[in-house]
């Protein structure tokens, strides 16, 4: 097999190499504890009551029969919430934060969408937990539900919350609104630019609600000890910030609260929010007994984050030569029940593609009677990337251009801005559209009757934020590495890989462990790509620390001054004094018996970004009597800066791309008329099988980021972004018609033809 | 306990007997009763694969199976899987192909995967993706999955 890496200039010894992860075995033979699998003396199960209706006032609850009921133990509502206690006067400027992020966990006065929790039960079983939540009798007034983006935005919708106003640039509106949040980006003269374009287009388009669709459901353990220490283990992206979220929901000192992460089982965003740990938290305490909540498949669909559905409205103008002269953009994305979706993201990512001279951004944060979206992967970028790529793909079909030629024309690169602000460093998108370009897919022409061929590019960030790495020196020459980033897809290994290549020693001498709150420093989630960019900056970091405590300890055993001793490959030595040598090994064999042990810390928080791109190129055919598409061929290319473990970069393009054509065919939230989810299975919401899809050919560009030690970009967002617009771009090829709503289902697609 | 049901069954080669209620699932049974967490639950209604188990000789979704179902029967695990001497080469080619990312669907592929080699021992690529059609990944795009499955192929027939 040749090589699927261009452009690597460096090489080194581990990062970058294919290394077996460290927790493999566990995951093979089914060690691996996930947050479902825990088991604690005196468990009880707990069950949620969760709203029928997708908006209704809560009249009354009453929950003395379900505390009566077999082998139950505590019963909890919202009214057992501290912040039922308090008082808007007291709370100040921070009262309507906490009431959200209250009644989101558990609903007082109004349930805002289908499956809402209202109450929870902890019992000697999950039966009987199911049993008793039914006895609770919950009166409901029932109102009218704002579904969508558009409806809800009306003057007339119906208002999910009579205290929300629209922020707007700084002032907040008169009246109440469903709309959270206007926000703008702007660069240059829009008008003007055009006045200079020779073809404008301007087209709408929109999106479903989408889930992340991980495979483990959402769970949660909780022990409220009698002197007030609260344990809690679960399935969560962010340790530390479940942490930050109990603490702050439960009023509870966040030193007292000790989060345990456990194995997880695919997150993709949507594991960092705290749904269920303040519940099993209440229940437990009132219990005085351990409780373990989890979801069912239809509680997840229903109660847990999807991706926003979206309104979107873009207007492109360009010169006949292909060239951007002007972007006007208007997005609208569903928040769920309370306020804040990714359309502040979708924004910035809208146009990060281009070089655009003249550009105007629009995003509207809107409230609706759906559960609170979460995110998910590259969070509001692949929606802005359907818009923009499709109105860039129809340009092209217009002007005749060539879709990687003119992407290559605007292609943003070093020096230039962004439409809401930064300016880019060293990015890899040309080096991405080149090698789309010279790849044989691209090169091979695509024959045959209802085919259509689809290019795209996308981008996200990568941004650092703070992580935390110690590392241990054993006797034996081996270092223990301690770190807070739970391993959702092989992470272990590539922080373990970066400590190594640092220390000069080899991978499988250094062994990684994630552990809880309690025992290491604050580290952000594992999320927005930014865990082997972040944390693996943090064992650089600690690596760094202890070469410099080896370099003096070895001083020490010399009697030589510190500035005589070097630190290179793994090795020790005097700079003048041939005879005074030493291994990595032979100084950690001698560590205890000459001053103690060495343990090398850091705590990082990188500025800037690893700004990331990638350019998907699909073939696709379309049956014409189901409407049914099969992906006959699909390449992803993208900039991963350096590739630390190549399998693994490969294995996140490939899944975000299957993800991407589950979103842009089959994914979507179905809702009769009262706004209830129709479709809360695997059966009914059909994510992509085995059977749906070709191999995903990979090209791994390595343009190295100038602000990483090792040049790492992250890579798991982006390659969800692009397969949206391509597979649009392909299909609307294929049939000769546009196609302007996702998903793309076969019912669309037979309706156009 | 009433309605309190004594199962006598083989897991994993084992002789084993349980107690369960009449409307437990065997993965209920697995994984609460037995403490055999490996087989995972990932929508309880049959449609994910993450808790497929041989039942029998015959894969199944152990969400979908009665407790009581198991009287008599002969089961086989994910932790019947390897052996002391070391991991399947199923498992083996799982993780030398990086066919795993967050690993909760991993236990129920190997069971299915294993199930299919030992009937065809030549599938191939289409083979396996219609075979494997049941089991839901979320994090890998099935590639790596595949080139696993082909990739232990060849380790069996060597």
């Amino acid at each position: 097999m040749t090589s699927n890496i261009v452009l690597s200039e460096v090489e080194y010894n581990v990062v970058g190499k294919r290394h077996l992860r460290p927790d493999g075995v566990d995951k093979v033979t089914g060690r691996a504890q996930y947050g479902a699998d825990i088991r604690l003396a005196g468990l009880l199960a707990g069950k949620v009551l969760r709203s029928p209706h997708a908006h209704a006032r809560i009249k009354s609850i009453d929950t003395t029969a379900a505390a009566a009921g077999p082998g139950v133990h505590a019963v909890v509502t919202a009214g057992d919430l501290p912040f039922a206690a308090l008082t808007r006067e007291e709370l100040g400027g921070d009262y309507q934060r906490l009431k959200f992020a209250n009644n989101h966990v558990l609903a007082a006065d109004k349930v805002l969408f289908k499956g809402h929790p209202v109450a929870a039960v902890a019992a000697e079983s999950q039966h009987l937990a199911e049993e008793a939540v039914k006895l609770i009798r919950v009166e409901y007034e029932v109102l009218p539900p704002a579904m969508t983006v558009r409806e809800a935005m009306e003057p007339d919708a119906p208002l999910l919350h009579d205290d929300l106003y629209t922020s707007e640039l700084g002032q907040l509106s008169e009246r109440p609104s469903n709309i959270a949040a206007h926000m703008a980006f702007a660069t240059g003269d829009v008008e003007l630019g055009l006045t200079q374009a020779d073809l404008v287009v301007e087209r709408e388009y929109q999106t479903a609600s989408v889930h992340q669709g991980y495979i483990e459901p959402h769970n949660a353990t909780a022990f409220w000890n009698a002197d007030g220490q609260l344990n809690i283990w679960c399935s969560t992206q962010g340790p530390f910030v479940v942490r930050t979220n109990v603490a702050d929901i439960l009023r509870h000192p966040v030193s007292r609260v000790k989060v345990t992460p456990m194995e997880i089982g695919g997150g993709f965003g949507g594991k960092i929010t705290a749904y269920l740990e303040p519940i099993a938290a209440l229940l437990s305490q009132k219990s005085g007994r351990p409780v373990k909540l989890l979801m069912s498949r239809t509680e997840v669909f229903e109660a847990s984050g999807p991706a926003p559905g979206t309104w979107m409205k873009v207007k492109l103008g360009v010169t006949r030569e292909g060239r951007i002269t002007a972007a006007d953009i208007t997005l609208a994305f569903e928040a769920g029940a309370y306020p804040g979706s990714p359309v502040m993201q979708g924004a910035a990512c809208a146009l990060a593609c281009y070089d655009v001279p003249n550009g105007r951004i629009n995003g509207y944060d809107v409230v609706v009677n759906k559960p609170k979206t979460a995110a998910y992967r590259a969070p509001g970028s692949p929606q802005a990337a359907f818009a923009v790529e499709s109105v860039i793909d129809e340009i092209c079909e217009e002007l005749g251009l060539d879709p990687v030629e003119f992407r290559l024309r605007n292609a943003a690169k070093e020096g230039v801005r962004r439409v809401e602000g930064p300016v880019y460093r060293r990015v890899g998108l040309v080096e991405c559209l080149e090698a789309a370009r010279n790849h044989d897919h691209y090169r091979t022409p695509l024959e045959g009757e209802n085919r259509g061929r689809g290019v795209a590019a996308g981008f996200w960030f990568n941004r650092g934020f703070q992580s935390s790495v110690n590392l241990t020196v054993n006797p034996d020459g081996t270092v223990n590495l301690i770190e807070g980033s739970v391993d959702i897809g092989g992470s272990r290994a590539t922080i373990a890989q970066q400590a190594a290549e640092t220390l000069g020693i080899a991978y499988d001498e250094v062994k990684p462990t994630v552990v809880d709150t309690d025992s290491i420093g604050y580290t952000m989630v594992t999320g927005g790509s930014r865990t082997t960019f972040a944390t693996g900056w943090a064992a650089i970091e600690a690596a760094e620390d202890v070469k410099r405590q080896l370099v003096e300890r070895a001083a020490k055993i010399w009697d030589t001054p510190i500035e005589d001793v070097e630190y290179a490959d793994g090795v020790l030595s005097h700079k003048s004094d041939p005879e005074l040598r030493m291994t990595f090994k032979e100084l950690a064999r001698q560590l205890l018996g000459t001053g103690g042990g060495v343990t090398g810390v850091s705590n990082v928080d990188p500025a800037g970004e690893g700004n990331s791109f990638g350019v998907h190129i699909v073939d696709l055919e379309v049956d014409p009597d189901t409407g049914k598409v099969t992906i006959l061929r699909y390449t992803a290319v993208q900039d991963a800066g350096k590739a630390v473990h190549p399998s693994y970069v490969e294995g996140q393009m490939q899944g975000g791309v299957v993800q991407g054509i589950g979103w842009a065919l089959n994914e979507e939230y179905f809702f009769n008329d009262q706004g209830q989810m129709m479709n809360s299975s695997f059966l009914d919401y059909r994510m992509p099988t085995a059977l749906d899809l070709p191999m995903i050919d990979t090209v791994i560009v390595e343009v190295a980021n100038p602000g990483h030690p090792y040049g790492v970009r992250g890579v798991g967002e982006v390659p969800i972004v692009p397969p949206l617009p391509a597979i649009g771009s392909a299909i609307s090829h294929a049939i000769g018609s546009r196609m302007r709503r996702l998903p793309v289902t076969p019912g669309a697609i037979l309706e156009a033809l | 306990m009433p309605g309190v049901v004594h199962v006598q069954t083989t897991i994993n080669g084992n002789p084993t007997d349980f107690l369960c209620e009449p409307r437990q699932s065997l993965l209920e049974v697995l994984r609460d009763v037995l403490g055999m967490t490996g087989t995972k639950e990932g929508c309880n209604d049959g449609n994910c694969g993450a808790c497929t188990v041989v039942f029998d000789g015959r894969i199944v979704t152990s969400c979908l199976v009665l407790g009581v179902e198991a009287q008599g029967k002969e089961i086989t695990t994910i932790e019947g899987v390897a052996s002391p001497e070391g991991l399947h080469p199923v498992q083996q080619a799982f993780l030398e192909n990086a066919a795993l990312q967050c690993g909760i669907c991993t236990p129920g592929f190997i069971v299915a995967t294993k199930a299919l080699l030992e009937q065809e021992p030549d599938a191939d690529e289409g083979r396996i993706r219609h075979w494997l059609a049941g089991n839901l990944c979320r994090c890998t795009g099935y590639d790596k999955i595949v080139r696993a499955v082909l990739d232990a192929e060849t380790k069996l027939n060597a």
